[in-house]
């Protein structure tokens, strides 16, 4: 059986479509698509994508909504047992909302919504996510947010970057985040979240395909098929 | 039973809503304005069988993301 993804679509979501076009066109896998209201996930699933939007226009705190919702509880025990889960811009900020990730995303240090491509490092290649990465490496992925401020206390900071967690990092000033965090993995290493949109940057039409390579990663770590 | 929730970012957390309201304040000419935070209040009309913990389950799980915000609830009538 070939690589089996779901991309969850919120009331809000806008980067669903992308997000399944791109695990499609990569992994040649079967994407089905996901309703949040849903109690079920499909069965025998490889990755789980949470896009990025702004679901229940951001009310109350981007992804706090999002995060209560019915298919969440499926998506908690699919992390659980291991399922690969990536959570891109909102799907980050849902992702910490729901618990499955440290920290909280603030409002942009400068207040002001940041829209382009962004120079990252990678933090790590010893994961699910970045394996096919070089550690250090510098890459070029797009950002849109005005909620990317990663916020969580010294002590969270420093067992993240202790732990090897700190997926990306900022090259460059961006949204004030601390020490410069973009992607953070859980502490299992199979969910991962970050402001950038790898899906937007696949392929030369988009300006560059660094954000290829973490698609082919999780189907190199996924050890399915095509 | 009508109550007030008082949401307010932690100390140490950077707001630049209220860093921006606090330049806008000075901008406008106003002096001494050592500091602005800004929070949120939520106002809820609940049943008076409502229980104090069912409240604080309300605050805990949704109304505040207590790795950044504190929480006060205050019950006017």
């Amino acid at each position: 059986m070939g690589f089996t993804a779901a991309v969850i679509t919120f009331p809000g979501s806008n980067c669903d479509r992308d997000m399944a076009v791109a695990i499609e066109e990569i992994t040649g896998g079967t994407v089905h698509r996901v309703w949040h209201g849903d109690s079920d996930l499909p069965d025998g699933l490889d990755f789980i994508g949470l896009p990025g939007g702004f679901s229940y226009g951001d009310y109350l705190r981007s992804g706090a909504m999002a995060a209560r919702s019915q298919i969440m509880q499926a998506i908690v025990a699919q992390a659980a047992r291991g399922v690969a889960v990536l959570g891109v811009c909102n799907g980050f900020q849902v992702l910490t909302e729901a618990g499955l990730l440290p920290g909280a995303l603030l409002r942009n240090g400068g207040q002001r919504f940041v829209c382009r491509d962004v120079a990252l490092t990678v933090g790590t290649s010893q994961s699910l996510f970045t394996n096919g990465y070089f550690k250090n490496q510098r890459i070029t992925i797009p950002v849109a947010h005005h909620d990317g401020n990663f916020h969580a206390d010294a002590a969270t900071l420093d067992r993240l970057e202790g732990e090897d967690r700190v997926a990306f990092r900022y090259a460059e000033p961006v949204n004030g985040s601390q020490r410069d965090i973009a992607g953070v993995l859980n502490d299992a290493g199979n969910v991962l979240g970050m402001m950038p949109h790898p899906e937007r940057m696949i392929e030369p039409a988009h300006g560059g395909s660094d954000g290829r390579v973490l698609f082919e990663s999780v189907l190199r770590a996924v050890g399915v098929a095509a | 039973m009508k109550v007030r929730v008082h949401v307010s970012l932690k100390n140490g957390v950077l707001d630049p809503q209220g860093r921006a309201i606090h330049h806008a304040l000075e901008g406008m000419g106003f002096a001494g304005i050592n500091d602005v935070r800004a929070g949120r209040l939520i106002e809820l009309d609940l049943a008076d069988d409502v229980t104090d913990a069912a409240i604080d389950e309300m605050c805990a799980k949704l109304l505040a993301n207590q790795v950044i915000e504190n929480y006060r609830i205050e019950k006017v009538s």
